[in-house]
């Protein structure tokens, strides 16, 4: 592609007005789009009066675009020079856009160029009649009917010299052509006989569910087979099985291994229904119970009891430390759902480590949450598997 | 505010920055080519990339907000490295890619020194190019008569493109064609046609856009940087003057937000050969109907021999618009201590009193302020060329989001819509008494803004549209407590310094139409006055810096200084005071003016008080204290300096209105004496003669 500048002086139409159809069809595209934003209307708009205008954009025609949409001139002419789609030149009355990328090239377009070299001449020159002109371009998208040419709106594939030829005589004589395939081809169908899906049992329905049964087979074939392999199976089988009993139990304790330097908590599913907490090898807990319980217990209680009272009538208190070991508390905060200001009141609680959270049971959970009064978030955001997870990574580094 | 980290530094800024601003909030320094602060945000250099945590590439942080950055997994604030391995590196990809196709013609190129590719290529650039193609090759482009272009070196930034559409308000250049073929022109190659079109050379990043009279003369790093304010029109725009020895290369702007912000019109940029050509360079004094050169003591013994014979009562004086106060001062003591009362300023005729307060005669919104107004109406004036950046700062206000603008006057395009009210005195005066429907919009605003300009005050009738005016105001609250909302609009940049002087006549004197009469007067002594013509008669002395009209009318010539050659005071439309420093020195025997006036004084017997400039500025600082304090506007009755105005009598007549410069080019001697702005004058004269068929 090139530069691409309006047509010289010498060609460009001294006037140019709309016609009184396009002139109808324009005050309805423009009724389109909402008040002040009448400029949208411009590619349509330059469209129509490129065919107008016998397939080109004179001087005259985008100067005349400009002030029907109030743009100011430059405006009309960067979108008329940005797309290839209008020709600043003046066409033939069949503009002949000519594909001459590699499949094309691959399937001959080069004597197609020949064919339109000699009878019409060099690109962008119109024909002595006025009745072509021509133009190499990019892809035009028909790749599997290669080679092809565009012809004003129409793709014709499948050319040869011969067929491509005939095909501009028609046109220059105004007979009727067909647009497509010139050879008879329907759509992009296998140019020859059919060379695959041949098989009519794939038409009669006995197919259907065939894969399965493929499967079931040869499953049934399999302890038929050697001993030796069958053995061997059993043992990589069982050393896999070990693997996984392994990676399982370390993933309780050390999720995430791989990413130790992500620093941040985990996620793990939460609020586990008891009977997952059960097949997980943990204490069943019946939370709804429990919530039932410590509301009934909590009733017996005074109105203006405080949050320690509270606490004890629900659970029992997690043993305290008198200060971190070794004055070096471990950075609650990883804990999802522990902020600065939980991590407080934890340590004022005397936690400062994350194995004395992991070491929480049902009593000590309940008389956190009722103390820190977000009762049930513990349970839901896991603090005691989290803790036991960054405890696990504590010893280990 | 959101809070970001910026390697490893946290700060807090507003949500709505983007991320380039937040970076250089926390000090990180980022390149860029197309992004500026005054235009709307295109994106398409990619110089200014940085990293996000988090974010699978590196980021363009001129079109990225700051809340558009995700945080954290637990809320934590983006983290953002400007100085990253991956950063330099995309960095380094984009420079390449960019030095592609740009010439390596830094030695002949003007932008060389100043060049932000130049700069940033020292930054990012590899020594090497791995590109062994040939490079694009782009035709040159004429787009007027200020700016050569050398398209070859255009790096597709449309930042040109951007300001003439956004800023300018006139949008005639645009980038046509795509990809590698993308050429930045003007429709057919056509001049462009605004007044403020040399910015595109200050805002090009390379060397594609480049000052055309300027072309070949200096470098950057051999001339002397001066600042100093611009006195083409009454904004008094900030400026630097670059000179090499006594010469003066080039005029840049400063930035000022609240006058200019960092435009200057092409007059005030490229006036400079007007400061060479024409000068007065030795005084003259005419004998037998013919000006001869003479040596100061001749001249100044002439002006003491016409004087001596004249009485005080036909003396006068005249200041014309480029004068500093320092001169006018020292004229006023002149012509006070011989007794004169014959003085003028106002050598239009303009009916500004400084009688009725300060109020009354300045712009007080003050120009920033116009960006707060919500409803506008401008009387008797064409901004766009009286007063470019005033223009600049309504497009400002309107792209905001448009304000009612009412123009009363001429219809001229002025770069924004606004309602067109009517011509003259009528719809004023429809106004002033509330009948009119654009009256009951002003009213409804909190903020009404009412400019007056010079075309409605220098006629006959101009103090009958002052006080209309003035009611206008009234009666639609332009004037409150905390909002000022009656300007005056000027054009001369002595204008308000003059008035704030009191140069205007004292009791029993003729202002400057009467002294300008047939036989009113013995003796005139013109400061820099050439807008007003003189008849025979008069022995009149012309103290200024070009061959102008004066000049040609004078019996004796005092030759000055221009603005760029004296240090002087100058008080714009707001009231602003502002020095403008001495960048070169006057030719041959010519003197800055006070200093010329304190010689003449002399030599008439009646020595001026002062011997050298900090003496004068003492005496100017006692007598008007507003003078010391320099950049500031001293605040005024406003209030009353209306009420005042809207009770001065006169009945207004029926002419429209018509603005007082009818060539933006050629308002001034400067100006006049300038070729390149002969040069634009012409075209403009052209393309409104093609605009009017």
């Amino acid at each position: 592609m090139a530069v691409r500048r309006l047509a010289p002086e010498a060609v460009q139409p001294k006037e140019f007005s709309f016609t009184p159809e396009t002139e109808a069809w324009t005050k309805q595209l423009v009724a389109k789009y909402p008040q002040g934003r009448q400029a949208s209307a411009v590619i349509p708009l330059l469209w129509r009066v490129q065919t107008d205008c016998g397939g080109w954009l004179p001087q005259k025609a985008i100067e005349a675009v400009s002030e029907r949409l109030e743009m100011p001139y430059i405006r009309v002419y960067e979108v008329a020079t940005f797309y290839t789609m209008f020709n600043l030149e003046p066409v033939g009355k069949f503009y002949v856009q000519m594909c001459g990328t590699t499949p094309c090239m691959l399937r001959g377009s080069n004597e197609i160029r020949k064919v339109l070299e000699e009878r019409i001449g060099a690109q962008q020159t119109v024909s002595d009649d006025g009745l072509f002109s021509w133009l190499e371009v990019e892809c035009l998208g028909a790749c599997c009917n290669a080679p092809m040419v565009q012809i004003n709106d129409d793709y014709y594939e499948d050319l040869t010299p011969e067929n491509f030829n005939k095909l501009l005589d028609d046109l220059a004589a105004g007979k009727k052509v067909n647009v497509g395939s010139q050879t008879g081809r329907k759509s992009s169908e296998p140019q020859d006989d059919v060379k695959t899906l041949t098989d009519p049992a794939l038409y009669d329905g006995s197919l259907v569910g065939a894969w399965r049964k493929r499967f079931e087979e040869e499953a049934a074939q399999r302890p038929a087979e050697g001993k030796d392999k069958a053995e061997k199976e059993k043992t990589g089988k069982e050393s896999l099985e070990k693997e996984a009993k392994k990676a399982e139990k370390e993933a309780a304790v050390a999720p995430k291994k791989g990413h130790p330097d992500a620093g941040r908590a985990t996620e793990r599913p939460v609020a586990d229904a008891p009977a997952q907490q059960k097949a997980a090898g943990e204490e069943a807990v019946d939370l709804e119970a429990e919530d039932k319980d410590i509301a009934e217990k909590l009733a017996a209680l005074s109105k203006d009891a405080s949050p320690e009272e509270k606490a004890d009538a629900v659970g029992s208190r997690p043993k305290a430390l008198k200060k971190p070991r070794k004055d070096k508390p471990d950075d609650l905060k990883k804990i999802s759902g522990i902020g600065p200001a939980n991590e407080e009141k934890l340590h004022n609680l005397g936690i400062y480590h994350y194995d004395q959270i992991a070491q929480w049971g049902r009593p000590e959970i309940r008389w956190v949450g009722q103390f820190l009064s977000f009762a049930g978030r513990i349970d839901r955001e896991d603090w005691v598997a989290q803790a036991k997870a960054l405890a696990a990574g504590d010893t280990e580094s | 505010m959101t809070k970001l980290i910026v390697d490893g530094k946290e700060i807090d800024v507003p949500a709505e920055y983007t991320l380039l601003q937040a970076c250089e909030e926390a000090g990180a320094e980022i390149p860029r080519f197309c992004f500026h602060e005054r235009l709307s945000v295109a994106g398409n250099c990619r110089m200014c990339l940085v990293e996000i945590k988090g974010a699978p590439k590196p980021i363009a942080s001129c079109a990225w907000g700051v809340r558009d950055c995700r945080p954290g997994p637990n809320g934590e604030p983006p983290e953002i490295s400007t100085r990253s391995p991956t950063v330099k590196k995309a960095r380094e990809g984009v420079m390449e890619f960019l030095l592609i196709n740009h010439p390596l013609d830094c030695p002949i190129c003007d932008q060389g020194g100043e060049c932000d590719l130049q700069d940033q290529a020292m930054a990012y650039g590899v020594d090497s190019s791995r590109f062994h193609e040939n490079k694009r090759a782009v035709e040159d482009k004429y787009i007027g008569p200020l700016v050569k272009t050398w398209m070859n070196r255009c790096i597709h930034c449309t930042r040109c493109v951007r300001f003439a559409t956004e800023v300018a308000g006139v949008p005639d250049l645009g980038a046509i064609g795509r990809g590698e073929d993308m050429e930045i022109t003007t429709y057919l190659e056509k001049a462009m046609g605004s007044e403020l079109q040399s910015c595109v050379a200050d805002l090009c990043p390379v060397g594609a856009l480049t000052s055309k009279p300027y072309a070949y003369t200096a470098r950057p790093w051999e001339m002397t940087k001066t600042e100093s304010v611009d006195v083409m029109d009454a904004v008094g725009s900030a400026i630097r003057v670059d000179s090499r020895g006594r010469e003066v290369m080039r005029i840049l702007p400063r930035v000022n937000e609240a006058i200019n912000e960092e435009w200057i019109t092409d007059k005030t940029r490229h006036i400079i050969d007007g400061l060479r050509r024409q000068r007065l360079d030795r005084p003259y004094v005419r004998e037998n109907g013919k000006l001869r050169p003479a040596s100061w003591q001749e001249a100044f013994g002439a002006i003491a021999k016409a004087v001596g014979a004249a009485s005080p009562e036909c003396i006068g004086a005249i200041v014309g618009d480029l004068p500093a106060v320092e001169e006018i001062y020292a004229l006023k003591e002149l012509m006070t201590s011989l007794g004169v009362a014959n003085l003028d300023a106002r050598q239009d005729g303009a009916a500004l009193d400084p009688a009725l307060g300060r109020g009354s005669y300045v712009f007080n919104s003050t120009i920033e302020g116009i960006e707060e107004a919500d409803a506008i109406l401008i009387v008797g004036s064409n901004p766009r060329i009286e007063a470019s950046l005033v223009n600049v700062r309504i497009r400002k206000r309107f792209r905001m989001g448009p304000p009612p603008i009412g123009v009363i006057g001429e219809k001229a395009d002025l770069t924004y819509d606004y309602d067109y009210l009517g011509a003259g005195p009528d719809t004023l005066a429809d106004i002033a008494s509330g009948k009119h429907p654009f009256a009951k919009v002003l009213s409804e605003a909190e903020r009404p803004l009412i400019i007056l300009g010079q075309g409605a005050l220098m006629r006959e009738d101009g103090a009958a549209i002052m006080a209309l005016a003035a009611k206008a105001a009234e009666t639609v609250g332009a004037v409150t407590d905390d909002w000022n909302g009656f300007n005056v609009l000027h054009t001369a940049a002595a204008r308000v310094g003059a008035l704030d002087l009191g140069f205007v006549p004292g009791e029993g004197g003729l202002d400057a139409q009467a002294m300008a009469g047939e036989g009113a007067l013995d003796v005139l002594f013109l400061l820099g006055a050439d807008e007003i013509a003189i008849p025979p008669g008069a022995f009149v002395i012309y103290q200024g810096t070009h061959g102008d009209r004066g000049a040609h009318r004078a019996d004796v010539i005092l030759p000055g200084a221009t603005y760029t050659e004296k240090s002087g005071t100058f008080v714009n439309t707001e009231g602003r005071v502002q020095i403008a420093n001495r960048a070169a020195f006057p030719p041959g025997d010519a003197r800055e003016d006070w200093a010329i006036l304190r010689a003449l004084s002399d030599q008439l017997g009646h020595k001026l008080p002062f011997d050298n400039l900090a003496q004068l500025r003492e005496k100017l600082y006692a007598a008007y204290p507003h003078m010391a304090s320099v950049d500031a506007i001293a605040q005024s009755d406003v209030a009353a300096a209306v009420k005042a105005a809207a009770g001065l009598k006169g009945k207004p007549g029926d002419a429209p209105f018509a603005s007082p410069v009818k060539d933006f080019y050629l308002t001034n001697p400067i100006a006049r004496a300038s070729a390149i702005m002969a040069e634009c004058s012409a075209l403009a004269a052209g393309e409104s003669r093609e605009a009017a068929e």
